[in-house]
């Protein structure tokens, strides 16, 4: 294995996981306030939709990760209004964004079918970033780099924070958090725009970095990955960091069985994983349920303060 | 002026019947103006996802037709969500349901008739029931989420279904093409009306929500799902086992969706290709909350979506939007119903200004 | 293309209702109803892109008599049926399914309209209702194999296939054969990914290809996303049923256009005509329905004049790339020196010629 193929092999795997990552991250913060968003598919492919319309008609990528970002936030927070406010189904109504996210972006996206859009530039130069080796470091789209940057800023803001700490709190015990004196369905609602914004430019990342390019249901189904993604992180941005690098790992190696011809293990047994592994750790993680799970209590569970 | 939610003493039961039907009435005029605001035919379109399917009688089969496995599967999830037991991976069973029957009509080669067909819809409800057993176990001997397992199983079904119809289960006929070799006629589900698509599966649909309804209101098992789902401190006080509890609702989702599977393969489609999976394990579950977890509403709601389905079709060739769009109606209708149930919980009251509002923890 | 009023509609709803499932009678005066179904957008640029031309070429020479109709995005599973019964209810008289996976659903909405015409295409099955149509599209693949294997200087060629059928198996040994005959050590990595059209998944594939040391890809596959891949690496591949350098102006080196409108025209008028029969059409390079687009500036002359040489071979019918000998990829002996493969034995195959390594 030469270096020209680890140094290919190690691009192509950051950018798979990259939008996982960004939807991961999204998601980790929703659920650690006790909120379960199960929408997040839908949520990622208005954000595809939206960042590539944006740039389309703006010819500026920075505009359209904006306009995905608030795209997602904007669909995030119609799921929070029922599920924050009228107390509905989490599930339910997760999944309902997910259908409603696919046909509305569907239904966007065809007067955009066959458009191309400008693409980001490197943020380094080209020395660095189209350097044989060096490009390992440098030669990624921006899109990657905030999402490594937002690794580090959730995990900052999670442990060292007043807020982060108060997001816990209403993650692991809504009541107590309420009687303290804090606003349960606010944050909450902070929290659920921004898992949306998040989720936005990961499905952004689909239709404006890897092709740029608008397809119906491009992110094919990357959305679920993500979601198992932060339950296989154990709801901790530094292992969602090397979770999504290895979930992307394994999606490649998908692919790079059957290119290379190895037919040992069936390229299904790859692609898989990621849900297999996930399912293994959600029993591990509970089996050490004595030793403290990391799931918020309050997953999942409805506000329902004594009235 | 203020608007206060009072929680009523009671769930209504006006409303509890009066919401669906708006959120459906609500659904239409909300889709009337987004594709209008869009530069589509709002009102064409909206007319031919909702009443062309049930004003054109050649398009009654086809409303049969996808209505029976979204009726079965929700049936099971309805039993399901009434004990609080939340069965994602419906889908997934859907699935490897309809893989057992294709693998019982390869396994049977060029013979066909009742035996082969009853062996093929038994192994349906055998699959599906297996493949939510997983979550079951996880989630009665390991406390693990049933929302998380049964989800992630669906992806790993999606890929087994992959893995035999590319490989081991691939049609030597074909061509190569990933798909099962057909049904011979005789393998095939009995069509009830000739000359029509309408198969067996149809017939089981229609009485499979009575059946339901009879187990579930008279039952010890009924009352037990009941009262486990809504007081489990209630239930462990009646003897109700909860673990019990949560077996029989996943496996009863399970085997459920394994037969719709079953039925679909050999009623409907009689091969399986990687097209199969059509979301039916997932759109079963608004069905069920439209239904609002009542057999006899499983009916209907799944006929209701059934019609945006086939009108969703019906639209693509007459407003040319994508198939995907009917995904708009079906969510908008979940998202009315969803919140439309706090009008079945609380009573809207409106106090005049001036008058003082009792101190509440809102 | 038709918009169906809401009278007319439900006037030809109630009447097809009042009908057995037959199938209207025509009605003389009318123009009649054809009717497209097709696998992808018509924006996609690439194969339903090149139908969606053929039908407007179809529309423009014929508008006075004939009526179009299409549907876009259908998938090549059971929900096939109903969109094809759909326009045959609505009274279409010529139906074109317009990819390999409606065959099934086309043989059986067939069996249920018989006084409507169905047209397959690349499929093989056929009925007294039912033709199938297909191009020589491994003509043009042999053209591009011989550009790609002078241009190539890893001598590995990448190739992304959607399945294993034979008009996929095909096209890959053409372009490889073709390749070999100008640098004799052309290899071909081969990933099928199991769909006509997934754009995130043609990407990734194109990139393992890349990282796995090709230098040209070429696609069976319908998006142009290999293309924007191979673009961004600064590498070369060509365009899949329409000109795509649009999409990637400098890795784009020509493309195999389809051009199906001269056909459409032929059956449509043989349908007015009265003289529509069940048949099978497999046309290419000489009669026009592979055109192979302008070339990338950046391609030397005198492989842009190999090139040719091989396309006009073709139009003469004095070149054949499946001539012998030609070894499969386990060593067997497939076609003896200086014999030709007849098109009957092309339209099966399911082997790989030697310079092939797939997993598959």
């Amino acid at each position: 294995m030469s270096m020209d193929f680890i140094i290919a092999a190690i691009i192509t795997v950051v950018g798979i996981s990259t939008p996982i990552l960004l939807a991961g991250l999204g998601e980790l913060v929703v659920e650690k306030s006790g909120v379960l968003n199960l929408g997040v598919e839908g949520m990622m492919l208005i954000g595809a939709i939206a960042g590539f319309a944006v740039t389309s008609m703006t010819f500026n990528p920075w505009l359209g990760i904006m306009g995905a970002a608030v795209a997602g936030a904007a669909s995030a927070l119609l799921f929070g209004f029922f599920v924050l406010t009228l107390n509905s189904n989490q599930v339910a109504t997760g999944l309902a964004l997910t259908i409603f996210g696919t046909g509305l972006s569907s239904l966007i996206g065809l007067s955009f079918v066959g458009r191309i859009v400008p693409q980001f530039g490197s943020i380094f130069p080209p020395e660095l970033a189209r350097d044989p080796l060096l490009k390992v470091i440098f030669g990624y789209s921006p899109v990657v780099y905030l999402a490594l940057v937002m690794v580090l800023a959730v995990a900052w803001f999670l442990k060292s924070t007043r807020a982060g700490l108060i997001l816990r709190a209403v993650g692991e015990n809504d009541l107590s958090a309420h009687s303290i004196g804090y606003s349960v369905v606010g944050v909450r609602y902070a929290a659920v725009a921004f898992g949306g914004a998040m989720a936005g430019i990961g499905g952004a990342y689909f239709s404006m970095v890897i092709t740029p390019m608008w397809a119906e249901r491009m992110t094919a189904g990357r959305g679920w990955i993500a979601l198992a993604l932060v339950v296989f992180a154990g709801w901790r941005a530094g292992r969602l960091l090397t979770g999504a690098y290895f979930f992307g790992l394994l999606m490649a190696l998908e692919l790079y069985a059957k290119a290379a011809g190895f037919s040992i293990l069936p390229s299904q047994f790859w692609a898989a994983m990621p849900y297999l592994m996930t399912v293994v750790v959600l029993a591990l993680i509970s089996m050490r349920e004595r030793i403290g799970s990391n799931a918020p209590a309050c997953l999942g569970k409805p506000f329902l303060p004594a009235t | 002026m203020q608007f206060r939610f009072e929680k009523r003493p009671e769930p209504s039961r006006l409303m509890l019947v009066v919401t669906p039907i708006a959120s459906v009435l609500l659904t239409m005029l909300i889709g009337v103006i987004v594709f209008d605001a869009l530069g589509i035919d709002g009102q064409r379109a909206v007319i031919d996802i909702f009443l062309t399917p049930l004003l054109a009688s050649y398009k009654w089969q086809d409303v049969a037709v996808k209505a029976a496995p979204l009726i079965i599967i929700s049936l099971g999830l309805a039993v399901g969500n009434r004990a609080s037991v939340w069965n994602i991976g419906a889908e997934g069973q859907y699935i490897i349901g309809a893989l057992g029957a294709a693998g019982v009509g390869i396994a049977a080669g060029a013979a066909g008739g009742p035996v082969v067909i009853l062996l093929m819809i038994l192994a349906g409800i055998a699959g599906g029931t297996a493949w939510a057993a997983v979550p079951a176990v996880l989630k009665t001997r390991f406390s693990v989420n049933e929302i998380l397992s049964s989800l992630m199983l669906t992806y790993v079904a999606l890929q087994v279904l992959s893995y035999l119809v590319g490989g081991p289960w691939k049609d030597p006929n074909g061509r190569n093409f990933p798909a099962t070799a057909p049904l011979t006629a005789d393998q095939a589900l009995p069509v009830l009306f000739p000359g029509t698509t309408i198969h067996l599966g149809v017939a089981i649909a229609l009485i499979l929500p009575f059946v339901f309804w009879l187990v579930m209101a008279r039952s010890v098992f009924g009352y037990q799902i009941r009262v486990v789902g809504s007081a489990p401190n209630a239930a462990r006080h009646g003897g109700f086992d909860s673990n019990q509890t949560v077996w029989f609702a996943m496996l009863i989702g399970g085997g459920m969706a394994g037969l719709a599977g079953a039925l679909e393969f050999a009623g409907a489609l009689k091969a399986i290709n990687l097209g199969f999976p059509s979301g039916y394990g997932f759109t079963a579950i608004i069905v069920a909350f439209l239904g609002r977890l009542h057999p006899i509403g499983c009916l209907i709601a799944g006929i209701v979506l059934a019609v945006t389905y086939v009108g969703g079709q019906v639209a693509q060739t007459t407003v040319h939007i994508p198939n995907a769009t009917a995904g708009i109606f079906q969510a908008m209708m979940l998202f009315f119903i969803l919140a439309s149930d706090v009008l079945v919980r609380y009573r809207l009251r409106i106090i005049p200004a001036g008058k003082a509002a009792p101190a509440a923890g809102e | 293309m038709a918009i169906l009023t809401r009278r007319n509609f439900l006037a030809a709803a109630g009447a097809a209702a009042s009908l057995p499932l037959i199938g209207s009678p025509a009605l003389a005066q009318e123009k009649i109803k054809v009717g497209f179904v097709f696998l992808g957008p018509i924006g996609d640029y690439g194969w339903t892109w090149a139908h969606n031309k053929g039908r407007e070429a179809l529309q423009s020479a014929l508008g006075d008599k004939v009526e179009t109709v299409y549907v876009e995005n259908v998938a090549e599973d059971a929900s096939a049926i109903p969109v094809m019964r759909d326009l045959a209810q609505q009274g279409c008289k010529l139906i074109f399914t317009t990819s390999y996976g409606y065959m099934d659903q086309t043989v059986q909405v067939a069996s249920e309209f018989p006084d409507v015409k169905f047209e397959h295409c690349t499929g093989f099955k056929r009925a007294d209702n039912v033709s199938t149509y297909n191009s020589r599209f491994h003509e043009g693949r042999a053209v591009l194999g011989t550009i790609a294997g002078k241009m190539s200087t890893s001598g590995t060629l990448g190739y992304l296939g959607s399945y294993k059928v034979p008009e996929v198996v095909l096209g890959v040994n053409s372009f490889i054969l073709a390749a070999q005959r100008q640098n004799p050590n052309a290899t071909l990595k081969l990933v099928f990914i199991d769909s006509w059209f997934d754009p995130p998944k043609e990407a990734a594939a194109t990139e393992t290809l890349i990282n796995l040391g090709c230098d040209i890809v070429t696609t069976h596959t319908d998006s142009p996303a290999a293309l924007q891949i191979l673009e961004q690496k600064g590498l070369h591949g060509f365009g899949q049923g329409a000109d795509m350098s649009s999409f990637a102006p400098n890795a784009h080196l020509t493309a195999i256009e389809d051009i199906w409108g001269p056909y459409y025209i032929e059956r449509a008028q043989a349908l007015l005509d009265g003289s529509w029969v069940s048949a099978d059409s497999w046309e290419g390079i000489k009669e026009g329905t592979v055109v192979i687009s302008s070339y990338n500036p950046a391609i030397p002359a005198d492989v842009v004049a190999l090139a040719e040489e091989v396309k006009n071979g073709y139009a003469a019918q004095t070149f054949d790339i499946f001539t012998g000998p030609i070894y499969d990829n386990e060593g067997t002996l497939r076609v003896k020196d200086g014999e030709i493969m007849p098109l009957s034995d092309l339209a099966v195959m399911d082997w790989f010629v030697k310079g092939v390594e797939s997993a598959a």
